[in-house]
Order: C-alpha cells, then structure tokens, then sequence
C-alpha cells in the first residue's frame, strides 16, 4: 500500500517517497521541517490512509525514554501489599504498559507518533536506540522480552532544538519538509478553503509571501498561520478590495495578527509600511 | 553496484556510514523505487527506473541533516553527471581529491604514460579541458576522450563522477531538482553545535562529582522499598551537587560581531550546564569596569575590583574574545578605544588571572590566523599561553586545562 496524499494532505513526491520507503523498509522517518509545515498532522494523515491505528508519544522536557517502554508502579504494589491484596504476588500487575509496548505487542501492524524529540534531555534518543533497531526491549521486573509482532511505523518529529546523537539519525529515515513554494501552497489552500474566490486567494497569497520575505522577522508566519488568516478573512467576509489597495497606498492589511505572533514582529512589520508609504 | 556513487558521498564530506549504504540498497532491493514502484497517480508503473526518485530515496535514506542537503545535491550531480560538475568541484576541492582518484582509477600501463607528462602539467591540462569542456558541452559538441586525442582520455578512465563518455544528459528534467540546490541555504558549514559543546562541558561536570558523600536517597530508598514489597531497602547515593562555578567573561562588538552566532551557541551551552555561572561583559580588552546587559553598559557598570572581590578563587575564569586589537590597547593606559583608561588592560587582565588562578581564554579566530595578530600573541603571554580556540577540540583542552 503506497501512501499519496490524502484529501486534506498534500504532500510533494519527496514525502510521499521518504514515506513509502520509510513504510516498505520498516524504519522510522524522522521528519525535521519550519514550525507549523504539517510535521505531526503526516503522522494522522498517513495512519489514516494506510488505514493504521495511531499511537502517539508526546514528548516534554521532563520524559524519560523508559516512560515509552514501561514503568513499575512501585507504590500501589506497596499500598496493596499493606492491605494484603491478593493480586500483590504478581509483579506483572504492576508493570504499565508504555506506548512502545502498546505499539509493538499490537495485532496488527501500526502508526506511533514520537512527537517532538528535541524537547527531551539530550540522551534521550540514545536511550531508545535498541528499542528503534530492533524494535525490542527486556522488562528486568518480569525477565521477558518484548518484541515487535509486527514492526510499527514509526514517525519522529523535532523542531531542531538539541542536535540528535549521530548513532541514532544513522537508524532513521530523514526528511525535511521544505516550506512549500506557491504553487504547492495554492493546493494546500484549495484543500482546506475549497470554496474561496480565486482573486481573494491570490491577493492572499501574494501578501502573505510579501510578508514572509521580509528582513529580520522573528517568527516567519508558516501554512498554519496562512491557513488560520484565510479562516479570519472568510469569516469576517473581508472585501477583496481590502487586501488589493496597495496600488496607491500602502496599508497595513487586515487581520495581520493572524499572521504575526510576536508583538515585536508586528511593530516592526507597521514601522516598515509606514516607510514605504513615506516613500511614495 | 553504487560503490562508487557511495565513495562519491564520502568524499564530498557527507557522514555517510556502510549501515545507510547496505539499508538503501535494501530499499532498492526491495522495490521502493523502481520500475515496479508504480506512478504518482496510482497507476502501475511504467517500467522505467526515475531518477527523480532515486534521488528522494537516497537523500532520505543517506542524509540525515538538512543542512547536508546542498552538499548532497551537488555530489549527486557530480556522479550523475559527471564532467560538468566536476569542473564545478576542482573550485571547492583541491587538486589531490581528483589526484586521488585517477591513481585508483588509472591502470599501471597509463600511470606510466602519464608520468612521461608529469602530474603537475597534467592536472593543469585537466582543468583547463574540464572547464573548457564545460562549455563545450552547452554547445552540444563531443566530451575529451571519445576522439582519443588526449593523453588521459583515451583508454577511458573513469573515477567515481567523472564520467566521461557518458550518455549526455541523462532526463533532463530530472537533473534539475538537485541542480536548483534549493537547500543552499541550511548548508551550515560551522563544525561546532551545541551538542557537542555540551558533551565537551561535560568533563568539568564529571569532575567536580568527585570526592563528596554519599547521601541517602530519600525518592530511591522509598521506590525500592515498595518495589520489595515494604521490606526496608536503604539506598544511598553519591552526593549529586555540582560544584563547578565559572565566571564567564565575553568580548561583545567590534571584531566579535563575526563571531557572534558561535559564541551565542557556547553560551546557551554553557548556561544550561552550569548552575552558578556568572558572565560580564567587556569590550576588546578588559579594564577597570564591565556590564551585565549589553544596552545599559555606560548606566549600569560593574568595577572590575568588585568582581575580584566578590567571586572566590574557586570560580573558574573563562575569557571569550577574539583579542584582536590594537596593541596599545592592552599595553598603554588611556589605549581604550572607548574611554579614557587610567590603568592598562594588561594590569586588569594580570589581576584576573592573579584573583582566579584557574583560567583560560577561549578565541574564536581561527587559530592559524594567531601568528598574525601582534595582540594575540602579546595577549597569549599575559594568559601564560593558556589561549584555545572556539573549536571542540580547543573547548576540551581548556576544560581539561580548567578540570585539573
């Protein structure tokens, strides 16, 4: 089964084909790519068209790589074992089960999401490279070791915040979601706003490209916040003429916080309009 | 089969290793690509290999940084168009790379045939012929070799890339994803990342756990108690403090704005792995005051004599600048570009070391260029030589240096 995009995914045949092969070899796809460019919607979008269960693992600053395996629960064993519960005898009532072990003990094949690598310590990803490799790992509580029935599809997203250790990118697949050019971005739009008036959705796109090209912004604005920006106007039913009147004037185009987050970003971008119409 | 295409990679720089080579050949064996792969559309395929999609499997499967890409869109080039990219190659990779080559390329009898030429005059003539060739082949006409006038060309060598009388253009339209060279700009030729200044930090960290007590571990002890089922299990642990204090000093402005982004990437490193890390700022050399906040530093002035006083000598002293100044500067008093210094930079910089017997200045120059600079080497002695360069290798000397 070949993954194509779906009909609320567009992706270039680059994807597609580090997907496929990522899926054919059994070998996680670590996907590194702008914020907002779609890298954890793939993951939904895949598992959805190669119609997997998704099993998600969110990472935070505070994880650990064992969380994803297993945890011992220490203490109810100890509170049950104060009250002589019965079920105490048996360690494996106490072992948690990680979305590792969900994943790799599942029926069928599926899709796990470790989401945001780069938010953990820095060993992190070195602590799970046997469980990526060979997709197992030992329970030293139970002496068993758990291996995969059917080797997930795994996808691993970072937001480059820590480099990861070079042992474990050699066990992936890589791919950088490059931020689309227009073209690929009036699918998307079309994707997502079906109905829109083209001449709205190209005195859009041409504004928002403008508005990314600009020096020294902090935060360039991404397909999410493009995606949300053509929501507002929609919604607010702003003209066309609105987003077109930089012909004789330079104005500051609507709902621009839409676009912008970050207040230093907006002044600058205000002060640089102000600028041009000084020009003129 | 890709051998070639593989040493291809290496040589342009790419961390390729044997496990990616043997899992693309897996994927290929596999049918991921391939007259079998089957169209974009769903259709089956239509018998033909695409280079296009040879090309997004091995970069997925090879390169795993995109700041790579741009290396391995041009080495890709380069052995799937052989000459044309090579001409390009001979700019950034000097004479050996290709001098390498044609010696494991070459059979004895035309090493032979060749010496008579000499390498030298050889390689020369190579050039030219790969730069003339260049154009020639825009035009359309022959590549060197086939008509067998040159000396090189006529017994056909052919090392990894340098594919000459190749069929020309192999799909054209193919050619060009990798020739936009969209990923120029993620190419990041800078060997320093914060992960490995961390790992280099590290050291310090390591050593200054030595020699303290152990500890009991409150969270482990009641853990391990529970998980034997409430029989008592003590655990102790060595106790975790670290110690190390370090007193960071950077140069900011002038020279060092070049420098900036590497220094911005030691620091964040250094700040995430020291708990008492103090750091000032001073501007080309150090004198009787410095700054905390770069915008305030003529409101908001910290004296030098204070900073003596106030960190103990347990502090480690690191300098970060590029010492690159006008000798007078360090020497003279009243030398400072910036105000009028009653006492010279040499005196100040003396009392530091004095104050911090554990020091070490950290340069981000490049270290060949050292020799050059009077400053450096009159700023070398007054750091009793103790000067490493911005580089991992130069980090971990220093903390080595720091750790004794």
């Amino acid at each position: 089964m070949k993954f194509q995009g779906s009909n609320t995914y567009v992706a270039t045949p680059d994807l597609m084909l580090a997907v496929n092969a990522a899926a054919a070899l059994k070998r996680p796809l670590l996907v590194k790519g702008e914020p907002g460019t779609g890298k954890t919607m793939l993951a939904e979008e895949v598992a959805q068209a190669l119609r997997l269960p998704l099993l998600q693992w969110h990472i935070k600053s505070t994880t650990k790589a064992q969380q994803g395996l297993y945890e011992y629960d220490a203490v109810s064993r100890l509170r049950d074992s104060q009250l002589g519960d019965e079920k105490v005898k048996d360690i494996h009532n106490y072992i948690v089960k990680g979305v590792l072990w969900q994943a790799f003990t599942a029926d069928q094949p599926v899709a796990l999401l470790i989401d945001e690598i780069d938010k953990a310590d820095i060993e992190f990803p070195n602590d799970l490279l046997r469980e990526i490799d060979r997709m197992e790992f030992y329970v030293y509580e139970t002496r068993e070791l758990i291996k995969a029935r059917h080797r997930p599809l795994v996808f691993i997203t970072s937001n480059n915040e820590k480099e990861l250790p070079d042992a474990f990118l050699r066990r992936c697949f890589f791919h950088y979601i490059k931020f689309p050019d227009a073209d690929t971005m009036r699918q998307i739009v079309a994707v997502h706003f079906p109905n829109l008036k083209k001449e709205l959705l190209a005195a859009a796109m041409k504004t928002f490209y403008e508005v990314r090209n600009l020096p020294g912004l902090k935060k360039k604005p991404s397909t999410s916040e493009l995606l949300d920006w053509l929501k507002l106007l929609v919604a607010e039913d702003i003209p066309l003429e609105a987003l077109q009147s930089r012909d004789d004037k330079v104005a500051v185009p609507p709902l621009v916080g839409a676009l912008l987050k970050n207040e230093q970003d907006v002044t600058l971008f205000e002060k640089l309009v102000f600028m041009q119409r000084n020009n003129r | 089969m890709l051998i070639d295409f593989f040493y291809t990679l290496r040589s342009a720089k790419l961390p390729v290793s044997v496990k990616e080579y043997l899992m693309l050949l897996e994927a290929l064996q596999v049918g991921v690509v391939g007259p079998n792969s089957g169209k974009r559309d769903g259709s089956a395929g239509d018998g033909a290999y695409k280079i296009d999609d040879f090309y997004y499997l091995s970069r997925t499967v090879l390169v795993k940084d995109e700041k790579h890409y741009d290396k391995f869109d041009r080495a890709f080039a380069s052995y799937f168009k052989g000459v044309e990219m090579i001409a390009d190659f001979t700019r950034d990779i000097p004479l050996e790379w290709l001098r390498k080559n044609l010696e494991l390329e070459l059979s004895a009898e035309d090493k032979e045939k060749i010496e008579k030429m000499g390498w030298d005059e050889l390689m020369e003539t190579l050039k030219k012929r790969f730069e003339e060739q260049k154009e020639r082949h825009e035009g359309g006409s022959k590549w060197i070799g086939t008509g067998g006038t040159s000396p090189f060309g006529a017994n056909g060598f052919n090392p990894q890339g340098i594919r000459i009388g190749q069929e020309k253009s192999r799909n054209k339209s193919a050619v060009k994803v990798w020739d936009q060279r969209a990923y120029k700009d993620y190419d990041d030729t800078q060997e320093l990342g914060t992960r490995n200044i961390k790992v280099a930090l590290r050291r310090l960290r390591k050593f200054a756990r030595l020699g303290n007590e152990e500890e009991l571990d409150l969270a482990d002890t009641i853990k391990s108690t529970a998980a034997n089922a409430g029989w008592l299990d003590i655990k102790m642990v060595p106790e975790r403090h670290n110690n190390v204090k370090v007193l960071l000093l950077m140069d900011v402005g002038g020279t060092m704005d070049e420098h900036i982004h590497r220094v911005e990437e030691m620091f964040s490193a250094v700040k995430a792995e020291f708990k008492h890390l103090e750091f000032y700022y001073f501007h080309n050399c150090v004198y009787d005051f410095m700054w905390k906040n770069n915008r305030r530093r003529f409101s908001e002035k910290f004296p030098t004599w204070d900073i003596i006083r106030k960190y103990n000598k347990d502090y480690k002293l690191i300098f970060v600048g590029d010492a690159t100044m006008s000798p007078y500067e360090i020497l003279q008093s009243g030398g400072s570009v910036e105000y009028n210094n009653e006492e010279a930079g040499a005196e100040w910089l003396q009392r530091l070391t004095n104050a911090f017997p554990k020091f070490a200045w950290i340069n981000p120059e490049p270290q060949g260029v050292w020799q050059y600079r009077q400053s450096v080497s009159i700023i070398q002695q007054l750091v009793s030589q103790r000067m490493y360069p911005l580089t991992i290798r130069g980090l971990e000397e220093a903390i080595r240096l720091l750790s004794k």
